[in-house]
């Protein structure tokens, strides 16, 4: 059927994009739905040489476009709408965009995060006169103009590294005191060594300044609370992100800051739902983190996709009562029981049994809240629905519980 | 969609008739490339009713910045060699030029 998925991607970031090259080399039918191109943020990253196996001369738009034509040879399927609305707790999943409805079996949101603002007078009203948090984008146009980029961090530095290839002037406002900035040393000390850079310590911007264009900000001086009109042309902002999950609050767990909280197994709260890249609660951000849990996240919704259709088709669909024994191989005492239960279903024919791992199988094992204290449990089901639950094993109680 | 530089702008451009969009791109510029074929299909549904222009601001950034354009991608609309509407920036969609598109040509 169209639209109809076993495994759809929200985002086509390096996450999305590497949980679509494992999606779809995994058989799953595989959709990433993307509003444009492939890429991400790091599409918008000119350099990007920290890529493992991809060197100096790697750009972001370079990579990412490789990704993508990747997860294609693959199978992965580009769908280019807008999410607008999803629906994760119903079974399929429904994801709504701008021009389609699409279901799923299982979601990875992969939706990313995107330049904070600042949050000063101005700077929304001069958004593209002047204020851009783009350096690849709009650079070019400020060719022999000055400009200031606001922030120490890595993009920061690193793309006012970049500008100092087209402005006539790059001035950074740093927060810190002189010689103190959030970026990592290999890139602080090619920016102190590079004289294109000048710098403005214990410095916060205040508000940026002009009518129709950008013609000055005003900066303050946090250790003398001293201000001042600095005239420029561009202000380039580089203070961190902040997740796009607004569509997905409330019904995900999120951090106080809005990032989607997952276990190693990138699963979030909610069975079937994953997420992969920057809009996740971790410790580093990068191409390299984004790929790696799109392909922990992929291979995770793959088992996910594989145990449900496998507990709908032996334990949930057939018309006779199903007995369903949950064990731990590693406990020889409780195996031996699984023995009297194989014994009772084959003197039984309109029973079946199914053997399941608990100690594999999370899924059903939260599904179910089965105490792993407490193995080996056998559940009766019917209709789809546990009818008992039997603890102390033996073929008396067996005929008990069918009865 | 015709590319307009700094050399036929003031022609093309400021002393048309009637309305002209302008798509403001630059080759660096990853959301102006991915929403050019958009605005190309845009240019053709609604050819006719207004001009559609396209200027590569790598090549003609003082133009770009006599128009105040300093942010790419930006869709400017002109009338009578005035500047009479813009959206700008990396979210804008081709549903929201569409939306501008209409409300010229209804």
């Amino acid at each position: 059927m169209e639209n109809v998925y076993d495994l759809l991607i929200l985002g086509g970031g390096p996450g999305g994009l590497a949980a679509g090259i494992y999606g779809a080399r995994a058989k799953l039918k595989t959709g990433i739905i993307e509003k444009g191109k492939p890429g991400g943020q790091a599409a918008t990253t000119e350099e990007l040489e920290n890529y493992p196996g991809f060197g100096p001369g790697t750009t972001g738009p370079g990579l990412t476009g490789s990704m993508a034509e990747h997860a294609t040879q693959f199978g992965a399927e580009f769908i280019k709408d807008t999410v607008v609305a999803l629906d994760l707790t119903s079974s399929p999943k429904t994801i709504t965009g701008k021009k389609n409805t699409y279901q799923a079996k299982a979601v990875i949101f992969a939706m990313g995060a995107e330049p904070r603002m600042l949050g000063v007078p101005g700077e929304g009203k001069l958004r593209g006169k002047g204020v851009s948090y783009c350096a690849t984008c709009d650079a070019d146009l400020f060719t022999e103009l000055d400009v200031i980029v606001v922030g120490s961090g890595d993009a920061a530095i690193e793309e006012a590294e970049y500008l100092t290839r087209f402005a006539e002037n790059v001035t950074i406002i740093v927060i810190h005191e002189e010689g103190k900035v959030d970026a990592n040393r290999v890139s602080a000390e090619r920016a102190f060594k590079d004289p294109k850079l000048k710098w403005k310590w214990n410095s916060i911007l205040k508000s940026v300044n002009g009518d129709e264009l950008v013609e000055s900000v005003t900066l303050k001086n946090i250790s003398t609370g001293e201000e001042e009109e600095f005239p420029t042309d561009g202000v380039f902002i580089f203070i961190g992100t902040q997740p796009k999950t607004e569509l997905i609050k409330g019904v995900i767990d999120l951090n106080p800051q809005g990032y989607v909280i997952t276990n190693e197994k990138m699963e979030t709260n909610i069975e079937g739902v994953f997420a992969a890249g920057d809009c996740r609660d971790k410790y580093l951000r990068q191409v390299v983190t984004a790929a790696a849990d799109g392909a922990i996240a992929a291979v995770a919704a793959e088992k996910y996709i594989h145990e449900t259709e496998l507990w709908e088709k032996e334990v949930l669909s057939p018309d006779h009562p199903v007995l369903v024994a949950f064990y731990n191989p590693t406990d020889m005492a409780g195996t031996e029981k699984v023995g009297i239960i194989d014994q009772f279903v084959k003197e039984n024919k309109d029973l079946s049994l199914v053997k399941v791992d608990a100690t594999r199988n999370e899924l059903v094992r939260k599904r179910y809240q089965i105490d792993p204290s407490k193995l080996p449990l056998v559940f009766l089901f019917s209709g789809g629905e546990v009818k008992a639950v039997l603890e102390d094993i033996s073929t008396e109680n067996l005929a008990q519980l069918v009865k | 969609m015709i590319a307009v530089d700094k050399e036929n702008f003031e022609q093309e451009v400021l002393q048309a008739e009637g309305i002209v969009m302008v798509d403001w791109w630059g080759p660096k510029c990853e959301r102006c490339l991915e929403l050019m074929p958009s605005v190309e299909e845009l240019a053709e549904k609604y050819a006719g009713k207004i001009k559609f222009c396209s200027v590569d601001t790598s090549g003609n950034r003082r133009l770009a910045i006599s128009q105040k354009v300093l942010g790419l991608p930006a869709i400017l609309f002109y009338k009578g060699g005035e500047k009479i509407d813009e959206i700008s920036g990396q979210e804008i969609a081709a549903e929201d030029i569409e939306e501008k598109i209409r409300k010229y040509t209804e």
